[in-house]
């Protein structure tokens, strides 16, 4: 599990979830395309850690980069401006490249 | 931003508007530093009874009205409450009989 499934420019997407629990993935990311900025390494699953799990998976997490056009849609600042979030593996899946 | 969509839980409001941050250094209060100091000692190597993500996960659990009501460290207090009752380490009627005693010693202080 703890074996990276994603590689440094990958093009991902953040799985558009809306569970009722402890998540650390932000609600305004979901179903957004972004890019692999760096593989960061595994961590302890905190959605596990939310719950009193005391041997929690690993779960490796990512740096991933966004178009700020991605998230916001009456974004208006420059179109080359983007924002980092870090992102547990589960909440990823790949996807078309951006252009 | 779907400010509308149900799924959205109420913490998890990055990207709305929102009034400026005040970043000014402020004192804490008395109680405001020994919750703190609770929650460093019940998360502390010994004890391993509260984690900082079971700690959000509760803050998180409040509902919104006591989200936006309660101060900063008063969602600690709540928060860690919920995980001690949860995790056996107080009990509900234990908690309410020394809250109790506390309130009627209050009581008595301002009396005097």
């Amino acid at each position: 599990m703890t074996n990276p499934v994603f590689a440094t420019g990958d093009t991902v997407r953040v799985k558009a979830l809306f569970p009722p629990g402890h998540v650390r993935t932000p609600f305004y990311c979901r179903g957004k395309r972004g890019r692999v900025e760096r593989v960061i390494g595994p961590y302890p699953n905190p959605e596990q850690l939310a719950y009193g799990e005391r041997a929690p998976d690993a779960l490796v997490l990512y740096r991933v980069t966004f178009p700020q056009g991605e998230l916001w849609d009456d974004y208006e600042g420059d179109s080359s401006d983007v924002l980092e979030l870090e992102l547990y593996e589960t909440w990823l899946e790949q996807d078309e490249d951006i252009a | 931003m779907t400010e509308s969509n149900p799924y959205r839980r109420h913490h998890d409001m990055g990207g709305f508007e929102a009034d400026p941050v005040d970043t000014s250094e402020h004192d804490k209060a008395p109680w405001e530093k020994r919750v703190d100091a609770l929650m460093r000692l019940l998360s502390d190597d010994e004890r391993q009874l509260l984690r900082v993500d079971e700690l959000r996960r509760a803050i998180e659990d409040l509902g919104p009205d006591v989200y936006d009501r309660l101060s900063y460290y008063e969602r600690w207090m709540s928060a860690i409450t919920q995980i001690m009752l949860e995790k056996k380490v107080i009990g509900a009627t234990e908690l309410g009989e020394r809250m109790a005693r506390i309130d009627a010693r209050e009581q008595a202080a301002r009396n005097d």
